[in-house]
């Protein structure tokens, strides 16, 4: 029954190319510009660390009281004072605290300022590697007596290591920056999670370049107050040491809790460490604290830039239209068939066959929207650098799950589409139709 | 022509009209927000910022750490390394002036009193020597410029005795057109007004009622981060741009420009670079919008196109009865006014209504009734448009298919 149908439906459809060719169109467009857009939403907010996003959380803690609070909430940072009471405590299975570091690094033997490289490092603490899974080519991460003894130690990424060393096995070669020479430790596989959900939460093209140890950069003061929020609004400025007895927010935070009673314990642990601050005198106001798993963190920072939000949401705009434009037209067009209805009718279909009928020729029709879609959407992903910043373009790909939702979407919209015309057209009457001709 | 007529037939087709009334307003709904952006969008890269953008040229570096020097020493050891990169800028052959410039520039306030008790005004600062002004080609319309004995140098603190400010500012802090020689106070210390300038765009006070209040402050900032402005002779900004690195790095190889955001560029790139997100949007809408519409306007025309087919023998028996070939064009003309209008007027709200939303939940801006009007008037005559070749149709349809 079902080929008896389609060939119906396409004998149908040929009657009219024009208007045929017009749905196509349009469903196809609608379904290439909503999924084009979505295609790079789906890139920006899909989660850096899927296997283990649920188990990453970051703690908040309110340094500053009521009147410096948003909607209620505490920074999302740390102070350094509460940052080195979490390290000391250790209560999660693993945790580090987290600051960037930007630096101009020169490659050994040049010595000449044209060969610096720009650099985006990290000071972080041993367990950040294993905690996020970092993979290594060579070498391996330093270990919590190297924090201890703060030794100046470095990992590198492959594509740092490829530029200072020209590539291979480089641990124990040495790194320059700023005044200090730092021995490589480990070289770190390509590792570029986006957006950078450890610290930072932006959307880069290039992978972080190194990593030291943060014990070590702190008690060299080779760090500078860089990015440090103070409650007075203002930049401290005034350097390092005012800034790690400071009240200003700086620190990047990160631990790993691996079960629902892990995460309640810590929760109790962060209220009991914020009402013992407020017994010594240093805040006056009751716990205040957060505890979100990367996901909730990235959702609450609203990661996805309001731009991309905005292009997905008039895309489907866009489809939403092209639907009502299909509806309008197959109504014109099934209607248009009433006589033919009637005969069949007349010489014993059912109104179920009518209706499957009809569907038939909407799933065709929807059919060839989804390959004209897929064609479009290819094109779409490939232009999308041209409308949106290189770093969330890059995060649009074309693979097989999203062509097949899009396929899937031309012919689920098209039959929906359909489902009143159908309707319309297996109601005709046939006794009224027959009699009027 | 009666319009009764018309509404009583459109009853019979009630799902069809209410669907295209349907795509009408959601169509305008969308494509006026849409157009809104881009209009904002173009508006804000062509308004003028008041520099001569044309030859000019910006050049951001920094020192590497310079080792065993800070505080006064090292600002003393920085102010140097500008004033020799100055002067060999200065040299050049391509080159026709330069102008010590902050990197970036800050915001203040500017009042009237010491207390900031009286009448104040938001500004942005832009810090330089006294080639600043000519370099950035700014027109002084009063005044004077900086004498080389008032350049301050040293970090970026308020505190120069003499400010030359905008023309916007100027007249929002006098008024009365006076502003020339008054005294200001930013941070509680006292400037005079020694020149305005006729329009100088600040780089943050984007959209807001301070985007033109500037003031020059004649202080050359020594940081890690020096920044230069440069003026090319006219039609040589290329080739000044390769004779500047060259230059510098001769002079001094120690130095770092980091690409994109440092180097030496033209202004009209950067510009370009920085408009280039914003650009994207109002293309993708733009796309949108050119979709969006054909595919409204055809719906328009697949759906009248099927009721000429349908009411054929209805037109013959009209054209028997008498009337006209025009009589028949304009019934379907004006069934397409009632409702396209209807959908427009819907569409319009509808337009308000996702305006309010928008700016409640993205960075979007009231959506003036300027844009709504153009689109119910757009969406009128593309209805018009689309219908005008099945009526024409439909009036060609003989009397005589009323007899067949």
């Amino acid at each position: 029954m079902f080929a008896y149908y389609l060939e119906l439906a396409v004998r149908s459809l040929r009657r009219s190319p024009g208007l045929t060719a017009l749905m196509m169109l349009a469903i196809g467009f609608g379904v290439a510009a909503s999924m084009t857009m979505y295609s790079v939403f789906r890139g920006v907010s899909a989660d850096p660390i899927p296997w283990k996003s649920s188990q990453l959380f970051v703690p908040q803690i309110d340094p500053w009281g009521p009147g410096h609070r948003e909607k209620g909430e505490p920074p999302s940072a740390l102070t350094y004072i509460d940052a080195m009471a979490l390290m000391r405590r250790h209560r999660a299975s693993r945790q580090s605290a987290i600051i960037p570091m930007w630096r101009s690094i020169a490659q050994p033997r040049s010595g000449q300022s044209d060969s610096l490289i720009d650099t985006r490092g990290y000071a972080v603490y041993s367990e950040f590697f294993p905690m996020l899974d970092v993979p290594f080519h060579y070498g391996s991460a330093w270990s919590a007596d190297d924090d201890a003894r703060k030794r100046p130690l470095v990992v590198i990424s492959d594509h740092f290591n490829q530029q200072m060393f020209g590539g291979g096995n480089s641990v124990g070669k040495t790194i320059t920056i700023d005044k200090h020479d730092y021995r490589v430790v480990g070289v770190v596989r390509y590792w570029n999670p986006q957006p950078d959900f450890f610290e930072g939460l932006q959307f880069r093209v290039d992978e972080p370049d190194f990593f030291v140890p943060f014990q070590f950069v702190v008690a060299n003061h080779v760090i500078e107050s860089m990015g440090s929020t103070c409650n007075n609004g203002r930049d401290l400025g005034a350097g390092l040491v005012a800034l790690l007895s400071s009240e200003c927010i700086w620190i990047s935070y990160m631990v790993e809790l691996d079960n629902p009673d892990a995460v309640q314990a810590y929760r109790q642990y962060l209220d009991a460490y914020a009402s013992e601050q407020q017994q010594l005198g240093r805040f006056h106001w009751k716990p205040n604290n957060r505890l979100r798993d990367v996901p909730a963190f990235l959702d609450y920072k609203d990661v996805v830039p309001s731009n991309t939000r905005l292009s997905l949401l008039v895309a489907q705009g866009l489809l939403a239209v092209c639907l009502v434009n299909t509806v309008g037209l197959l109504l014109a067009k099934f209607l248009r068939r009433s006589g033919e209805i009637a005969v069949r009718r007349a010489l014993g279909a059912s109104r179920a066959a009518t209706y499957a009928q009809f569907l038939t020729e909407a799933g065709l029709i929807g059919a060839g929207g989804g390959m004209l879609g897929l064609m479009f959407t290819a094109i779409g992903v490939l232009c999308v650098g041209e409308v949106m910043p290189a770093q969330l373009a890059a995060l649009a790909r074309l693979d097989p799950s999203l062509l097949l939702l899009t396929l899937l979407l031309a012919v689920a919209a098209t039959l929906l589409a359909a489902v009143y015309p159908a309707y319309r057209a297996s109601r005709v009457s046939p006794a009224l139709q027959l009699k009027a001709q | 022509m009666n319009v009764y007529p018309i509404l009583i037939a459109l009853r019979r087709h009630k799902v069809s009209v209410i669907l295209i009334v349907l795509q009408i307003a959601l169509t305008l709904a969308i494509v006026a927000n849409a157009f809104f952006i881009i209009g904002h969008t173009i508006e804000h890269m062509t308004r003028p910022s008041g520099l001569q953008e044309d030859g000019l040229i910006v050049i951001l570096q920094k020192w590497p750490g310079l080792s065993g020097v800070d505080g006064d020493a090292l600002t003393e050891k920085i102010d140097a390394l500008q004033r020799t990169d100055l002067e060999t800028i200065r040299n050049l052959s391509d080159v026709q002036d330069v102008a010590a410039s902050s990197q970036e520039n800050a915001a203040g306030e500017i009042s009237l009193d010491a207390d900031r008790k009286g009448k104040f005004a938001r500004a942005g600062y832009f810090y330089g020597d006294e080639h600043l002004r000519p370099t950035l080609g700014l027109h002084l319309i009063a005044g004077r410029d900086f004498f080389a004995n008032e350049i301050r140098h040293g970090e970026a603190l308020p505190g120069s005795s003499v400010v030359i400010v905008s023309k916007t500012l100027a007249d929002q802090l006098f008024p009365h057109g006076n502003a020339l020689g008054q005294t200001v106070y930013q941070d509680g210390k006292a400037a005079a007004i020694v020149g305005i300038v006729e329009r100088l765009q600040t780089s943050m006070g984007e959209d807001t009622n301070w985007e033109f209040n500037s003031v020059m402050e004649p202080l050359r900032e020594d940081v890690l981060w020096t920044a230069y402005a440069a003026r090319a002779r006219p039609g040589r900004t290329t080739e000044a741009i390769g004779e500047i690195h060259k230059a510098l790095f001769a002079v001094k190889p120690m130095r770092h420009m980091p690409e994109p955001w440092a180097g030496i560029h033209s202004f009209s790139e950067l510009r370009a670079r920085s408009f280039r997100e914003e650009r994207g949007i109002a293309l993708l809408m733009g796309v949108i919008c050119l979709i969006l519409l054909s595919v409204t306007a055809a719906g328009i025309v697949g759906l009248t196109s099927f009721w000429v087919g349908q009411r054929h023998r209805q037109i013959g028996v009209r054209r028997a009865l008498g009337a006209r070939k025009i009589d028949i064009l304009l019934y379907f003309q004006i069934e397409n006014l009632l409702i396209v209008g209807s959908g427009a007027v819907i569409g319009a709200l509808c337009a308000l209504g996702l305006n309010t939303w928008l700016m409640k939940h993205y960075e979007m801006l009231h959506l003036p009734l300027f844009y709504v009007a153009t689109g119910v008037l757009a969406m009128l005559v593309l209805g018009q448009i689309a219908v005008l070749t099945p009526a024409r149709r439909a009036s060609n349809v003989p009397p005589v298919v009323a007899t067949r």
